[in-house]
């Protein structure tokens, strides 16, 4: 756990960069700072392994003040990952990876079988071990730098603003592969993003800093859409907070039909205006309209159970016939959410 | 063997190893020495304190406003000079040559620094490497494609200089140049000449083959780029 208690940073010429900050990072969560520039988040994330220090109250690594721990030690013990990755372009993949093994005193082999335990850990091909930087993309390296940030295994990891410089495919990627590493090492993260999407997506918790660096909201993300502080944070949220909430609704509940699908290359009168048609194998073909039999429309689907209500509604929208189909992580159709059983969910979402 | 002047290749075959002072071999041996020590030297010097000017900037104009005077001035009379000190010997050629050197490793050092990207500088920090460390095995090997380039400009500069130290009578190669003034002879220039740019070839051809060996890394950066 990192707890910040009462901490300033004043610097000489009066500015403060952060003010009276207090909260708690807990063991094993990701905690997002998120804010405008000037809000102090990044000063606050490297207090924490004093590449900045405190002017002002105490940071805590579980109990333990860091003020009074060797900066360098320190830092060996704290996974740091940073926007451009900043990977040692004098040296390959592998060794990369295993700089802070190194500067441990870990024998060479060690920590290069380290290293290349790491490179397939976070998705990348052990042929690039023997690669410099510039021969990666951007997104690899980024990767390169999450397996670097790793590979003493620390408790904690820093992250400052890690995928705000790739493109957006390569950064949604890049977020789903860090929730997928963490519910298997449950590190305790620090995260600073200037984008509440990636916030509220990453983040156990939220912490909301204003300009000047006062905690304006600290909160789960669903209570954070919920239920903002003030107005400072609802505009920081954003204008469609009522669709993201969403995201945190579950689709195990909503209610599926399933006397809506048929085989494909059936015929034949149904009183109702649309049927789903799926193949051989359960998958989903499209729409069939009852005053249009020969023609299919499209249809958008939804996994039944991991994906949330904002992705049945999203389903529901890309369809001609109003419908959401729910499939299973297979891709076969489970059933079909009607306009009513969302609008129900909708309505309990509302409500509940 | 006829009557008239020796071919150019006969001078030089009788020449090449006299066994006296001013044997071919033995001028080629004295340029190597008195052009590659101040190299060494100049490189030594020139690396702690582009280090310091690096690291306080407020030390690097006046140290490289220094040291392009000590560059601008003519090295015939700096070697005259030194004769004061150091007499007659290599030194008084070595010692105004290192200096120069040292004027153009400078900015080499200091620029070589400023190569280094801040979010590697940065990174090595979080990751904790100590000052000095950092210094070593991040740094100064990023900074090393720039230092070596400034290391190929003062060793071929540094060879070709040499040869004025004739006039003080320590030219190595040099002392060939000087006989054609008093005996219009040309064999000895021309092998001086080819001699000196051969040397020169030789000493930039070895870094750049030693660059190409401890910065690897540099043509994967220029094949990524391209």
């Amino acid at each position: 756990m990192i707890t910040f208690d009462a901490v300033t940073k004043r610097y000489p010429d009066g500015t403060v960069a952060v003010d009276d900050l207090s909260f708690e990072a807990p063991t094993g969560e990701i905690t997002v700072l998120v804010g405008p520039s000037g809000c102090g988040k990044t000063t606050s994330l490297r207090m924490i392994n004093r590449m900045i220090d405190a002017s002002e109250g105490r940071i805590l690594l579980d109990g333990v003040p860091v003020q009074g721990i060797d900066p360098p030690t320190l830092r060996r013990g704290i996974g740091y990952v940073i926007q451009q990755a900043g990977l040692f372009p004098h040296r390959k993949i592998v060794d990369n990876i295993a700089t802070v093994p190194y500067l441990l005193g870990w024998d060479r082999k060690k920590a290069r079988t380290r290293a290349m335990e790491l490179l397939e850990r976070v998705g990348l091909d052990p042929a690039l071990a023997g690669r410099y930087p510039f021969q990666l993309s951007g997104g690899q390296q980024q990767r390169v730098g999450v397996a670097r940030a790793l590979a003493a295994d620390p408790p904690v990891l820093l992250m400052d603003e890690p995928f705000s410089a790739v493109d957006p495919i390569v950064r949604t990627s890049l977020q789903d592969e860090l929730l997928r590493l963490q519910s298997e090492l449950n590190k305790t993260i620090v995260f600073v993003t200037h984008d509440i999407d990636e916030a509220i997506k990453l983040g156990d918790q939220v912490a909301v800093l204003r300009v000047g660096g006062r905690l304006a909201q600290l909160a789960d993300p669903k209570t954070l859409l919920a239920e903002p502080a003030d107005d400072f944070v609802r505009e920081f949220l954003g204008h469609d907070r009522g669709i993201r909430r969403l995201q945190f609704v579950s689709t195990e509940g909503l209610r599926l039909r399933t006397d809506l699908t048929v085989p494909e290359g059936s015929e034949g009168g149904s009183p109702e205006p649309w049927l789903l048609v799926v193949d051989g194998d359960g998958r989903p073909v499209g729409w069939r309209a009852a005053a249009r039999p020969g023609e299919l429309e499209p249809y958008g689907t939804f996994v039944r159970g991991r994906d949330s209500m904002r992705a049945a509604l999203d389903a529901a929208l890309l369809s001609p016939s109003g419908c959401s189909v729910a499939v299973d992580e297979q891709g076969k159709v489970v059933g079909v959410a009607t306009r009513e059983a969302l609008d129900e969910a909708l309505a309990e979402a509302v409500h509940g | 063997m006829g009557d008239g002047p020796p071919s150019l290749w006969e001078w030089f075959g009788r020449n090449w190893d006299t066994g006296r002072a001013d044997s071919i071999r033995t001028l080629l041996t004295d340029h190597v020495t008195m052009s590659l020590v101040p190299v060494v030297l100049a490189l030594v010097v020139a690396l702690p304190l582009g280090l310091a000017c690096a690291r306080w900037r407020w030390l690097y104009q006046p140290t490289s406003g220094l040291m392009n005077v000590v560059y601008a001035l003519p090295s015939l009379p700096v070697f005259m000079l030194m004769i004061s000190v150091t007499g007659l010997s290599q030194t008084t050629v070595i010692v105004p040559l290192a200096f120069y050197g040292v004027a153009v490793l400078i900015p080499a050092v200091v620029d070589g620094l400023d190569s280094v990207p801040d979010h590697v500088r940065q990174s090595a920090v979080a990751m904790g490497f100590t000052p000095l460390r950092r210094l070593l095995a991040v740094e100064l090997p990023i900074a090393a494609p720039v230092v070596l380039a400034g290391l190929r400009v003062v060793a071929v500069s540094s060879i070709s200089l040499v040869s004025v130290g004739a006039l003080i009578g320590q030219g190595g190669l040099g002392g060939l140049f000087t006989r054609a003034y008093q005996n219009p002879f040309m064999p000895p220039v021309i092998v001086g000449i080819v001699l000196v740019v051969a040397l020169a070839l030789v000493a930039d051809g070895l870094l750049v083959l030693a660059q190409r060996l401890l910065t690897p890394w540099v043509r994967a950066r220029k094949e990524a780029a391209s």
